[in-house]
């Protein structure tokens, strides 16, 4: 179900590093006052943080009058909203009934397995974080994954956990 | 040379196969070797299971290469296109022999698909080629009235493609006779199914088509903006559409006074989903349009009466609105003599799973199920044995083998408990639990369903603890009925689409494999060893090497011996969590 009881500390202050909040400014100019801004702004906003953090909730509620109620019901309601900060790369494993009939629950139990986490979890270092997504939509690639803008289709357990390794190399160059 | 065009398919399904790097080898050679050919990107042509695909058009025809990397790219760059000498063991579609996959065209007709892979989808010159904006342009210049253009979507029966498979026209109809200062024209690109994924191709592959049929819906019912609501899964999608917009805006199809014509006004703006499948509902989706939770509202009021912002508006799927600008253009009964009865024209299916040809066809309503996969799809994969397709995602049902000889039309598949939705077609083998597969469904519905039904928000929940009970081997004498009560209850007591087909995989489960189910609970056996806690792992005696890995990754530590020699896994302390299987390099470990 899409309504969750959240505790309020999932909502986190960014890490106590300082969130340029200027940065939402061009944002803020283009939607204010506009009917139906609520997702677009929050859309771009995690575009330019990577997540939605606490002060940029209130920041946008400050500069705009939208109700920080509604902005939290919207956040916590779509799937694509993150409260929490994410890994550089996310990896979004398909779960779409192809890939599911295809043994998706391999390679994100592959890649759980190679990366020590959760499905949902981020690595310690902050490069990876793991997702369980419905239908990406590439079927006939089934199972597939999404890293960035990049799809990788007909997957294994070791293929996949091979592209992520090689993800892993190339950042520790 | 001029005359040769190479086309590669780059929609996402071909970039992701790898069409990018074969399109940059391609156009490296064609750069170094300084040829005048023309190299174009286009869309998705359905074949999705020779990705990536590049096609040869010179002076003696069309070929088609399938499974194409960069090796066989520099081989055909060398052979047909400096030296005109076809590579006929790659060709797997021409005009001029015959090939292999010849049975996957045939019985194909395309109309919602006739552009995708033929065009570039990101030249409006292009589209205008194939007799594109020719339909809205007729309209305006033969003054064909709004009645009249309503009529021939009436006439030609076309029915919303997006699942519902309610009448086209009368939607037109309804929104037209609203009157209003203000109206909207929506389409729904939030294809949420999944396992379909034909929406994402026509907007990848061919957007003007659909920016086109919405320009067509916008003058019959006078609507002066129009909305696609697409799924932000979709970027390339997003990309093209804007380019689209932009291309057309450029030439006055789009703003003010579109196409000469003082007073019509319409214009398109993208609005990117932002995950959440009940937003494929109308009303959710003008609710999350408006900045909203996406929960859908009580109907009637109508969207044609009151819609978004409480405007008179229309809604309709992707590929519903790319078959308007054909049916406009060449007359109702071009495309109301492919059809059935009730259900006309044509409807693309998305066909995957096990099965040996996975991709899009677009074929004429009335032919039956077992047609699409074995004459077009080719049957399942590795040979094994056929066993039920899933029709219409997670508000669709399972149809079994034995009534592959359905036809498919809206009323013919509804009658079997499954529904025909957007066209999603997940073929299984013998090698699927349906048991495992009801609770597939359910666990997507369960959380997808918004919480507005208590029946939805908590019935789903409640079916799903007992379907993952019954895969786990504790299901319980009383389970399969308890299944059936809260789903005919969930069924009668949601507002929406979501809550009133979520029970539909698990009953025709039910209804088709109701020994599977009785299986899991009874004799604690999963018939197509697909659950895992009901399967037995024991060590293949020849096999085991005495390595000792499966020992050491055992969570509970229930298997013993020594290095070297044979290990042993005991029974009753055994969790079934599959770890030595999957840990085992000398494949030693069975499952039974």
């Amino acid at each position: 179900m899409r309504v969750k009881r959240i505790s309020i500390e999932e909502v986190v202050a960014s890490d106590n590093k300082t969130v340029n909040l200027g940065l939402l400014d061009p944002v803020i100019a283009k939607y204010k006052n506009k009917k139906g801004n609520l997702i677009p702004v929050l859309q771009a906003a995690q575009n330019i943080f990577g997540f939605i953090p606490r002060e940029v909730f209130i920041y946008i509620s400050e500069q705009t009058g939208l109700n920080l109620n509604d902005m939290y019901g919207v956040a916590t309601f779509y799937s694509q909203f993150r409260l929490k900060p994410v890994g550089k790369h996310i990896i979004k494993v398909c779960h779409g009934t192809a890939c599911h009939v295809q043994n998706a629950n391999v390679i994100t139990d592959s890649l759980m397995e190679a990366l020590r986490l959760n499905d949902g979890e981020t690595t310690p270092d902050g490069l990876f974080t793991l997702e369980t997504v419905a239908c990406i939509g590439c079927c006939s690639l089934a199972p597939a994954m999404i890293i960035g803008k990049e799809v990788y289709g007909k997957l294994s357990g070791k293929i996949a956990v091979n592209v992520v390794k090689e993800i892993q190399l190339k950042e520790k160059k | 040379m001029e005359q040769i065009k190479v086309l590669v398919g780059m929609a996402s399904c071909g970039i992701a196969a790898g069409a990018s790097k074969v399109f940059e080898k391609i156009d490296s050679l064609k750069k170094l070797e300084n040829l005048p050919f023309e190299l174009i990107k286009t869309g998705c042509v359905g074949m999705c299971y020779r990705e990536p695909l590049v096609e040869i058009i010179d002076e003696s025809g069309s070929y088609l290469y399938g499974e194409i990397n960069e090796a066989k790219a520099v081989e055909i760059f060398e052979k047909h296109i400096k030296n005109s000498e076809p590579i006929k063991e790659y060709v797997v579609k021409t005009n001029l022999f015959s090939t292999d996959d010849e049975s996957y065209w045939k019985g194909q007709t395309k109309i919602a698909l006739k552009n995708c892979g033929v065009i570039d989808p990101e030249n409006i010159d292009d589209y205008e080629n194939q007799k594109g904006y020719a339909a809205i342009k007729k309209i305006l210049k033969e003054n064909i009235s709004q009645e009249n253009v309503i009529q021939t979507i009436l006439d030609s029966g076309l029915r919303g493609r997006g699942g519902g498979g309610f009448s086209t026209g009368m939607k037109w109809k309804f929104a037209y006779n609203n009157k209003s200062d203000k109206k909207y024209i929506i389409c729904n690109a939030d294809e949420g199914d999944p396992g379909a994924f034909m929406d994402r191709s026509v907007l990848e592959s061919d957007p003007h088509a659909v920016l086109e049929g919405m320009s067509i819906a916008a003058f019959a019912i006078g609507a002066s903006e129009g909305i696609i609501y697409c799924r932000a899964e979709y970027p390339l999608a997003i990309i093209r559409l804007n380019i689209a917009l932009e291309q057309s805006r450029k030439k006055g199809y789009l703003g003010k006074n579109i196409f000469g014509k003082q007073g019509f006004d319409f214009d398109i703006h993208v609005k990117e989903g932002a995950g959440a499948f009940v937003c494929g509902e109308e009303t959710a989706l003008m609710a999350s349009i408006e900045g909203e939770r996406g929960m859908p509202r009580k109907r009637p009021p109508f969207p044609a009466a009151s819609g978004l912002w409480k405007k008179p508006t229309n809604i309709n799927n992707v590929e519903t609105f790319a078959n308007v600008p054909y049916i406009v253009l060449n007359g109702a009964a071009s495309y109301n003599k492919y059809g059935t009865e009730k259900s006309k024209g044509t409807k693309v299916f998305a066909l995957t799973g096990k099965i040996k040809r996975g991709g899009l066809v677009e074929v004429p309503m009335g032919i039956t199920i077992h047609d699409i996969i074995f004459k077009l799809g080719g049957g399942i994969q590795n040979d094994k044995k056929f066993k039920a397709v899933q029709l219409g995602g997670p508000s669709g049902g399972c149809i079994p083998e034995y009534l592959a000889d359905t036809l498919v039309d809206y009323d013919s598949v509804t009658a079997t408990g499954a529904i025909m939705g957007s066209g999603g077609m997940v073929v299984m083998d013998e090698t699927t639990c349906m048991v495992d597969m009801a609770r597939f469904f359910l666990d997507f519905t369960q959380k997808e369903s918004c919480g507005k039904c208590t029946f939805c928000r908590i019935g789903t929940k409640r079916m799903l603890e007992i379907l993952i009970r019954i895969t786990e081997g504790e299901g319980k004498e009383g389970d399969i009925e308890a299944l059936e009560e809260l789903s005919y209850q969930i069924k009668d007591n949601s507002l929406c689409g979501l809550g009133q087909t979520a029970p539909n995989p698990v009953l025709t489960t039910i209804k088709y494999f109701r020994n599977e189910y009785e299986a899991h609970i009874k004799d604690k056996k999963c018939p197509a060893r697909n659950c895992k806690k009901l399967l037995t792992y024991t060590v293949i005696e020849e096999k085991c090497t005495g390595c000792t890995v499966c020992a050491k990754n055992c969570p509970v530590n229930c298997i013993s011996g020594e290095r070297k020699k044979l290990h042993v896994i005991n029974q009753d302390t055994c969790i079934k969590c599959g770890v030595c299987f999957t840990k085992c390099k000398f494949e030693a470990i069975k499952l039974s």
